[in-house]
C-alpha cells in the first residue's frame, strides 16, 4: 500500500493533462490506468482536432474550456515537442438557410471569444478550397483550428509528468474505492493505493468510478464514432478542416487532416449499448463516405486505408467538472467528449483550482522541468537531417516499417519510453500504420519488443493481455 | 553521390533475373539493392514446392528457386549486391536515395530497374465490419511468421479470399497441427491455381465457401469467431444466410498490388485501379531508362513468369544503355 | 467406378473423366496432353505429395530451416509425417539439398534442407 496526495484515475488526455499540471507542485501523485498503456481508452480514437470553439453554446463549460484550451495547447505542444499545426477550419453552408445559421454560429462563437472568424462567400471559398463541392455556397472560417496527434500528446504529457515525479501505474483497473476517515483507499488490480484527494478522469467508466465513491447522479452513455483514414497520397485534398453544419447529435461527418498527413473522414455518431463495442459497420462506412463526399465529391472508397471506431463518453450535453460536496476531496471530470482534447489543458487548470478549493495545498516545486526533447521521425526529416541522424546512430538507417519509413532505432526508443504493446509502438512511431498495415514489419517489431521487454515472442500483444499475436513458438518445442 | 550504369531495386526473383540478364547483355556496372539480409525476397518464405516447373522444368521450393539465381549473382563480379539497403526516394533524373544501417546513400543511375514486387491487399481495403482484435493477419504475414520466425499465429483459422497465398497457408496451418475452418471467397470461383485448390484444400477436406463474405469479426482482444454470409449476384449480402465460424485467427488473402510508391514519387503515372505503371510496352515507364519488372509491373501468377519477363527488363536496360552510349 | 478430376499439371486445368476398376485406372478422357493421363493414374493408383515444412535451428543464422521430402510421399501419410517433422531440430549448419533425415519414417524419401543455413545467430 502506498500513500499519495492526489490519485488521478485515468491516463487519457484529461488525466494526463491534470497529472502534468499538478506535477509543478510539491505533491505525491499517482495516475491509475486500467489499460496496458496511456491513451488506450477514449483518447486513442480521437481525431486530433484542436477546435477553435465555434460549435458550442456561449454559456457552456465546454465552450469556455475549448477556447482557453486552444490557446494553452500551443504552449504545451511547444514545450513537449509535439507537432501542432494550425490549419483553420471551414464550416460549410450549402444553401441560404444554412448561410443564415453560419451567422448565428459566428455570433455565438464571438461571444465565447473565438478570434478571427469570417464568413467567406462562394468565390473566396473556391480559391481557398479547390476540391470543395461546387454545391457549397458559403463557409464560416475559423483560423485558430488545428491538428495534433492525440496519442503523442498524451504520451508526452505522461512522460513529462513522469519526469516531474508523477507515478503512472498501467494495467491498474480500479475495483473499489473506500472513502472512510478523510482518505481515499483505491483498490486496484495491482493492490491498494491511498490518497487524500481523488480525481475521477475515468472516461467511459467515470460513472462506474463515481458510483464506487457513492456518487450516482450521472451516467456515461457511450456514443460511437466510426472514422476512416485515407491514403497519405491525398494529403492535400483539403487545406482546412472541413465541417458541415452541425445537427442535434453531432458535428456531422468531417473531412480533416491528421498529424501524420493522412486525411480522415468521419466520425459517425450512434449511441452504443456497450462501453467496449469498438466494431465498425458497413452502414458506418456508407454514412462516412456519403457525408465526406457531400463536402469533397472526389473522395473514393478505394482511398480508404484504415478505419476504426471510438466511443465518446457522453454525460448529457456538457462536461461535468466539479468537486463533490458529498465526498470531500473528490473531483469529477466526466462527460469529456468533443472538444475534450482541446479543452484538456484548460480542464487541468480548472481541476487544479477545484482541488485547491477542497483544501489541497499547492506549493510550486523549485525545479519543474516543462520541456521534453522532440522525438525525431525519419519520415518528416530532410535528407541532410536524416544523414546526420543516421551518422549519429547507425540503427536510424535500419528501416523496419517501409510504408511510414520508421527505423529500428525509433521502434527501440518507443519501447524505452514506455511502449509495451504493438499498438503502443504504432501510435508512437507510426510503424504498422501505413498502407500495408504491418504485413511487412510486424515480425521485426515483435522481435524488437520481445528483446527490449525481455518477453517471450508469445507474450507480445496487440494491446495487452488477451491480445497476444501468436500462440506458439516452434523454438520452444 | 555516386554514379552507376544500372541500379536495380529489389533482390527477389525479378531483380535477380534482371541483374543476370543485364550482365549477360554486356552491362558491367550493376548495383543491386535488397532490403533484407539475403537475396531471394518473398521466395524465401514460400517454402512450398511448385516453383520452376516452366523455367527449370522441375518442381522446386521457393528458397531453392531463389538460390539458383542468388548463387550465380554472387559469383559475378560486375554485380554489386548491397543488402539491408532500403530505397526511400527517387527523383525523375533517376537519382535514388537509400538507407542502410549507418549510412544514407544517394546514387545516380543511367538506367534503373525497379523490381520492388507487390504487397498484399489488407483487411482495410475490403471493409470487414466488426471488431479489430489481435489475430487478423494478411496471409503473407502469417507465412512469414510461421516459415521464417517459427511462430504459429493461431490454432483455428478462417481464411478470407482464395488467392494462392491463402490456399497455401490453409495447408501450412494444417501441417503445423492447427485447424482451418474454411476459406471464404466472394467470387464464384477460387482466385488461386487449381493445383492449390486440390492440394491445399481438397487434400485436407477444408471447405471452400464460394460467393460468401465475412460479414462480421467477433472478439474483443483476440478473434473469437467470424460471421459468414452468402452474397447474391450484386455482391449484396443475402439476409438470413449468416452462420458463425469459431476461430482464433483470420487470414486475409484478397489479392496483391504492385508496390510502386517510389516511381510514383518520381512522377511516373500509375493505373489507379491496378497500381501498375501506365506504359506502352512490357516493363516500360514514362521515364526513359526507368524500367519496372516482375510483380511491380503487374502481378503474375507464377514466379517463373516473373523471371522470364524480368530477364527481358535486364535486356531492355542493356539496350538502353548501349544506345545512350552511342548517342554521346 | 467413374471419377472426375481437374488436372493440375498445368494452368489449363483439363477436366479428366476416368474409369476405375479394382483401384486401377482403365480409361481417361478429357486430357489434352499425356501428362493428364499420368496425373490421373497417379491420383487414383498411388496418390503422393511432396511434404514441405520447417524445422527450428539452434546456433544458426536463421531461426528456421526450410525442408522438403526429396520425392513425393504417400498422401495418406502426409499428416503423420508433418507431425514428426514438428519434433525435429537442426543443430548443425546445412546446405540446400543436404539430407536431414534419411528415408524419413520409412516413406522412401529423404527429408532434405531447401536453404543454406550457416552458423551464427539470427
Amino acid at each position: 500500500m502506498k500513500a499519495y496526495d492526489v490519485i488521478i484515475i485515468g491516463a487519457g488526455v484529461t488525466g494526463a493533462a491534470i497529472a502534468r499540471e499538478l506535477s509543478r507542485y510539491k505533491l505525491r501523485i499517482a495516475v491509475l490506468e486500467k489499460e496496458e498503456e496511456y491513451a488506450f481508452g477514449v483518447s486513442k480514437s480521437n481525431s486530433g482536432i484542436i477546435h477553435p470553439g465555434t460549435q458550442n453554446s456561449h454559456c457552456s463549460l465546454k465552450g469556455r474550456l475549448c477556447v482557453q484550451g486552444n490557446r494553452l495547447v500551443r504552449k504545451i505542444a511547444r514545450e513537449l515537442g509535439v507537432d501542432f499545426k494550425q490549419t483553420g477550419e471551414l464550416i460549410v453552408a450549402f444553401n441560404g438557410e444554412e448561410t443564415g445559421r453560419l451567422r448565428e454560429l459566428k455570433r455565438e462563437a464571438e461571444m465565447l471569444g473565438v478570434p478571427g472568424l469570417r464568413i467567406l462567400n462562394k468565390r473566396r471559398l473556391v480559391e481557398k478550397e479547390p476540391n470543395l463541392s461546387p454545391e457549397a455556397v458559403a463557409a464560416l472560417y475559423a483560423p485558430t483550428a488545428g491538428i495534433i496527434s492525440p496519442y503523442r500528446l498524451v504520451y508526452d504529457l505522461c512522460e513529462n509528468a513522469l519526469k516531474n515525479g508523477v507515478e503512472i501505474h498501467t494495467g491498474c483497473a480500479v475495483k473499489a474505492v473506500g472513502t472512510a476517515g478523510g482518505e481515499f483507499s483505491v483498490l486496484t488490480a495491482k493492490g491498494e493505493f491511498r490518497s487524500r484527494f481523488l480525481v475521477n478522469a475515468a472516461g467511459l467508466f467515470a460513472d462506474d468510478v463515481a458510483a464506487m465513491c457513492g456518487i450516482n447522479d450521472f451516467r456515461i452513455t457511450p456514443r460511437k464514432g466510426e472514422e476512416f483514414i485515407l491514403d497519405k497520397k491525398l494529403e492535400n485534398i483539403s487545406r482546412h478542416l472541413l465541417f458541415p453544419l452541425p445537427n442535434k447529435i453531432s458535428k456531422g461527418v468531417l473531412v480533416i487532416k491528421t498529424a501524420d498527413g493522412n486525411p480522415m473522414i468521419g466520425p459517425t455518431a450512434q449511441d452504443a449499448a456497450d462501453k467496449e463495442d469498438l466494431g465498425t459497420s458497413d452502414a458506418g462506412l456508407k454514412e462516412a463516405l456519403d457525408g465526406a463526399r457531400r463536402l469533397v465529391p472526389s473522395i473514393d472508397e478505394k482511398d480508404i486505408i484504415a478505419y476504426f471506431a471510438g466511443l465518446r463518453p457522453a454525460a448529457g450535453d456538457d462536461f461535468i467538472i466539479r468537486r463533490e460536496e458529498k465526498v470531500p476531496g473528490l473531483v469529477t471530470v466526466a462527460g469529456i467528449q468533443s472538444p475534450g482534447l482541446t479543452a484538456a489543458p484548460a480542464a487541468a487548470l480548472m481541476v487544479r483550482g477545484l482541488l485547491r478549493d477542497c483544501g489541497l495545498v499547492l506549493k510550486k516545486k523549485l525545479f519543474f522541468r516543462p520541456r521534453q526533447s522532440e522525438i525525431p521521425h525519419l519520415f518528416s526529416l530532410t535528407f541532410k537531417a536524416a544523414e546526420r541522424l543516421v551518422k549519429k546512430d547507425p540503427s536510424y538507417g535500419d528501416i523496419v516499417c517501409r510504408c511510414e519509413m520508421v527505423s529500428a532505432k525509433e521502434v527501440r526508443d518507443a519501447v524505452k519510453r514506455g511502449a509495451c504493446t504493438m499498438d503502443g509502438i504504432k501510435f508512437r512511431t507510426r510503424a504498422q500504420a501505413g498502407r500495408c498495415h504491418g504485413s511487412f514489419c510486424t515480425a521485426r517489431i515483435m522481435r524488437i519488443l520481445a528483446q527490449e521487454r525481455k518477453l517471450p515472442l508469445t507474450g507480445v500483444s496487440k494491446r495487452g493481455k488477451g491480445s497476444e499475436l501468436v500462440k506458439k513458438d516452434r523454438a520452444d518445442v | 553521390m555516386s554514379e552507376r550504369e544500372l541500379v536495380i531495386v529489389g533482390g527477389g526473383p525479378a531483380g535477380m533475373a534482371a541483374a543476370l540478364s543485364a550482365y549477360e547483355h554486356g552491362v558491367r556496372d550493376i548495383l543491386l539493392l535488397e532490403r533484407d539480409q539475403y537475396l531471394g525476397g518473398i521466395l524465401n518464405q514460400c517454402i512450398h514446392a511448385g516453383f520452376g516447373l516452366n523455367y527449370f522444368k522441375e518442381s522446386l521450393t521457393g528458397p531453392e528457386y531463389a538460390l539458383r539465381f542468388a548463387r550465380r549473382i554472387t559469383d559475378i563480379k560486375g554485380i554489386d549486391v548491397s543488402l539491408k539497403s532500403f530505397a526511400v526516394r527517387l527523383t525523375p533524373d533517376k537519382t535514388l536515395t537509400y538507407l542502410k544501417p549507418g549510412r544514407v546513400e544517394k546514387v545516380k543511375a543511367k538506367a534503373l530497374i525497379m523490381a520492388t514486387g507487390c504487397r498484399e491487399k489488407t483487411r482495410e481495403m475490403v471493409h470487414i465490419a466488426g471488431t479489430r482484435p489481435a489475430g487478423i493477419f494478411s496471409a503473407g504475414l502469417a507465412q512469414k511468421l510461421i516459415n521464417i520466425e517459427g511462430l504459429l499465429p493461431g490454432k483455428e483459422a478462417v481464411i478470407l479470399g482464395s488467392g494462392d497465398i491463402g490456399l497455401i497457408m490453409a495447408r501450412r496451418f494444417i501441417l503445423e497441427g492447427a485447424r482451418v475452418k474454411g476459406v471464404v471467397e466472394i467470387r464464384e470461383q477460387s482466385r488461386g491455381l487449381t493445383r492449390n485448390v486440390v492440394q491445399c484444400l481438397d487434400d485436407f477436406d477444408i471447405p471452400l465457401y464460394l460467393r460468401h463474405k465475412i460479414s462480421r469479426v467477433r472478439g474483443r482482444d483476440r478473434v473469437e469467431a467470424v460471421d459468414v454470409a452468402r452474397v447474391d449476384d450484386r455482391i449484396e449480402q443475402v439476409p438470413g444466410s449468416e452462420f458463425t465460424l469459431e476461430c482464433d485467427t483470420l487470414l486475409v488473402s484478397v489479392g496483391l498490388i504492385p508496390e510502386n510508391e517510389l516511381i510514383e514519387m518520381a512522377g511516373v503515372p500509375l493505373d489507379k485501379k491496378t497500381n501498375s505503371p501506365l506504359s506502352e510496352g512490357l516493363n516500360e515507364t514514362s521515364i526513359p531508362g526507368l524500367f519496372v519488372c516482375g510483380n511491380a509491373f503487374k502481378v503474375y501468377d507464377l514466379a517463373d513468369s516473373v523471371s522470364t519477363d524480368s530477364l527481358e527488363a535486364g535486356r531492355m536496360a542493356a539496350v538502353y544503355l548501349r544506345q545512350k552510349g552511342e548517342g554521346r | 467406378m467413374l471419377k472426375k478430376f481437374v488436372c493440375i499439371e498445368c494452368p489449363q486445368g483439363c477436366l479428366l473423366e476416368t474409369e476405375i476398376e479394382n483401384g486401377r485406372m482403365v480409361k481417361v478422357n478429357g486430357n489434352k496432353c499425356p501428362r493428364g493421363e499420368d496425373y490421373a493414374r497417379g491420383e487414383i493408383e498411388n496418390p503422393a505429395r511432396v511434404l514441405t515444412s520447417t524445422i527450428p535451428a539452434e546456433g544458426l543464422r536463421l531461426k528456421m530451416v526450410s525442408v522438403k521430402t526429396n520425392r513425393p510421399i504417400a498422401k495418406s501419410r502426409v499428416l503423420e509425417a508433418a507431425a514428426e517433422v514438428r519434433k525435429l531440430k537442426v543443430k548443425k549448419p546445412v546446405r540446400a539439398g543436404e539430407v536431414i533425415a534419411e528415408n524419413f519414417l520409412g516413406l522412401g524419401a529423404d527429408l532434405i534442407a531447401t536453404r543454406d543455413v550457416l552458423k551464427g545467430t539470427p
